[in-house]
């Protein structure tokens, strides 16, 4: 059987949403986000789907499902990555399916798919979503499946029943092999995710995503990990001195001798 | 999983040299603040890795009431894998309350991995900890991207937490103190399953962007690699070392490894200037805790100057040239 890939990708706003859209609502829970921040697919996950594409660039014939969970979708949103490439679509719909800082849910309905997709080789996923920035999902996937996991890697290479990846360090990278089946993190050092072309974009329309339900997945809720008690916008406090000057170079002048005045250079 | 006879809060620490390393002495002292909430409770810390003997009784000088030890050759111990079965072990051992571990790069996949393994989720990236009346772990942290911080409550026992390095300082030492070492007996080199084939790495030219009094960021207001040259030279200028953005980064005008961020590196320099960067909270919340942070920026209106304490709003290319030579004059 060719290679199977899944790429888990997360439906999430805007991550480059001006930190003025964000605000709380009444109960101080709840994140709410102001003005018309589009849904986007989580930066890290289009790097992932950019890994699993290169990895089926060097062997056509192998397959490249995308599984998101979520309440509800914007479809022409979790079809960008098909539109890139990717051949099938499954959502995991479900009212239960609560976008919360407690990850167990997605992670038990996230690894209930992967197994009823059937043969699943390598599972790709973004390093971190941008939202709850919990960085756990799919080491969780991994962890209930029992496979092996590579966390945060620049390169994704399979050969035979081993991945190889590149693990991202602060100086550098270490490179790591695992046998597959096996769950591997990508960040955005691998590269831009590429572009839809116009005959991706036309292939998404025809693709229907398979939906399924908690029950079609025979999950149920388990005992909360993580509740989010409070959310608050964090307190500024800075007073910003603007230097101004007759023009920009002497503004810069000036920027200088402030600076050298208050002894901070 | 609850457990009411848990106790205690359990550090899943690093060796570093035959000692604690800097971000488990952090979390040594955080362990220790939330034991005073609960007194008679212990303070236990697992260390595996070479020299392991060692690095437990520094960490015993620093607070542990019980070490449990695991020696193994370094180059296993640099395995996640092999850091999740230790904490596993420990943690079946020292049955905690709280599991708490510094968010580094081995403790970002190690702990999250833990956590689960354990039967609950990880408060990830806590900048702070404490207890509520009810004794729960809550913590503080950033959420999408640091636009929002968040209490989150943890409810389960054990209660794992990772922690920003930094986010604690770390006691004195106080050699005089009493613990006890628990050597546990685990084959670590057979928990890897993914393994390390080779470690690539690049010497930082310079001083580390961690270690820098002074740091000059730029971002994609720089236009491209080339300007990049003349932060170098405004950052030798001023014994400092040069960051960057992610933007910058993506653009592939200057390597992965002098991303300051969420996703980057963490810096705390006395003065951080930003030139051209739009100030998004995911870099912020690599660079916000700089004593002084100076802006660069064409856009009056860019969020950059809600942070900083000095900016000009104004081009670069201007900017900057007039602003390194009336520097030169200053520092002659
Ligand atoms: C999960 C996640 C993690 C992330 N992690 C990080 C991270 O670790 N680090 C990080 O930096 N980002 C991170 N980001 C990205 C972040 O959201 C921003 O996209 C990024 O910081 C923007 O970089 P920038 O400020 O250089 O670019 P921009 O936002 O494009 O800003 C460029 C600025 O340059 C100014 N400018 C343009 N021309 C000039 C000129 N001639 N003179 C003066 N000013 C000029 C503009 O006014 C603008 O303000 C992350 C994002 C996500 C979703």
């Amino acid at each position: 059987m060719p290679l199977h890939i899944v790429v888990l990708a997360k439906q999430v706003t805007d991550s480059e949403a001006p930190a003025s859209a964000y605000s709380v609502d009444a109960t101080g829970k709840r994140v709410v986000l102001q003005g018309s921040v589009p849904f986007i697919v989580n930066g890290f996950d289009e790097n992932a789907v950019e890994a699993a594409l290169r990895i089926k660039d060097a062997a056509p014939d192998r397959r490249i499902t995308v599984v998101s969970a979520g309440t509800e979708f914007a479809l022409d949103v979790v079809k960008k990555p098909v539109a890139m490439g990717a051949e099938a679509l499954v959502l995991l719909q479900d009212g239960a399916f609560q976008n919360t800082i407690d990850p167990l849910f997605t992670v038990r309905a996230l690894a209930a798919a992967i197994h009823k997709l059937g043969q699943v080789d390598l599972v790709l996923a973004g390093r971190q979503a941008s939202d709850w920035d919990n960085s756990q999902v799919p080491l969780g996937v991994a962890e209930t499946l029992g496979w092996p996991v590579i966390h945060v890697t620049q390169r994704v290479d399979v050969s035979g029943a081993t991945v190889r990846a590149h693990r991202v360090l602060p100086d550098g990278h270490e490179v790591v092999e695992a046998p597959l089946p096996a769950v591997v993190t990508v960040s955005n050092e691998l590269g831009s995710p590429r572009y839809p072309n116009m005959r991706g974009i036309m292939a998404s329309k025809r693709v229907q995503p398979t939906v399924w339900t908690a029950a079609d997945l025979g999950v149920s809720r388990p005992a909360p990990a993580l509740e989010l008690a409070a959310a608050a916008l964090p307190k500024r406090t800075v007073e910003t001195e603007l230097i101004k000057g007759d023009d920009d170079a002497d503004a810069g002048r000036k920027l200088a001798m402030r600076l050298r005045e208050a002894r901070l250079l | 999983m609850t457990d009411s006879n848990a106790q205690g809060v359990l550090v899943v620490g690093e060796i570093e040299h035959g000692a604690p390393s800097a971000a488990t002495l952090e979390l040594l002292a955080a362990g220790r603040a939330l034991l005073r909430k609960l007194p008679g409770e212990h303070l236990s810390a697992v260390l595996a890795g070479e020299r392991a003997a060692d690095a437990a009784a520094r960490a015993i000088a620093a607070g542990v009431d019980i070490v449990y030890t695991i020696e193994a050759d370094a180059d296993v111990a640099s395995h996640p894998d092999a850091l999740v079965a230790a904490g596993l072990e420990a943690a079946k051992a020292a049955s905690p309350r709280i599991v708490l571990g510094p968010r580094t790069v081995l403790g970002r996949e190690v702990l999250p991995r833990l956590a689960f393994r354990l039967g609950t989720a990880l408060a990830q990236d806590c900048t702070a900890l404490d207890l509520d009346d009810q004794r729960r772990l809550t913590v503080t942290r950033p959420i999408y991207g640091g636009a929002i911080q968040a209490t989150v409550t943890c409810l389960s026992t054990p209660s794992v937490a990772a922690v920003r390095p930094k986010a604690y300082d770390a006691e004195v030492a106080d050699s005089g103190r009493a613990g006890t070492v628990v050597p546990l007996t685990l084959d670590l080199a057979s928990t890897v399953r993914a393994r390390l084939v080779e470690r690539v790495t690049r010497p930082v030219e310079g001083k580390r962007l961690e270690d820098a009094r002074v740091i000059v960021s730029g971002g994609r207001g720089l236009g491209g690699p080339e300007p990049f040259k003349k932060l170098e030279e405004l950052a030798g200028l001023l014994h400092g070392t040069v960051g960057a953005s992610r933007a910058a980064v993506d653009a592939g005008w200057v390597p992965a490894a002098m991303q300051v961020g969420l996703t980057g590196k963490t810096v705390t320099p006395d003065v951080y200037i930003a030139v051209g960067i739009s100030g998004a909270s995911q870099h912020m919340a690599g660079c916000g805790s700089a004593k002084t942070i100076v802006a660069i920026n064409k856009d009056p209106n860019a969020t950059i100057f809600k942070h900083a304490h000095y900016g000009v709003a104004g081009d670069w290319q201007k900017v900057l040239p007039a602003f390194m030579d009336q520097l030169h004059e200053l520092l002659r």
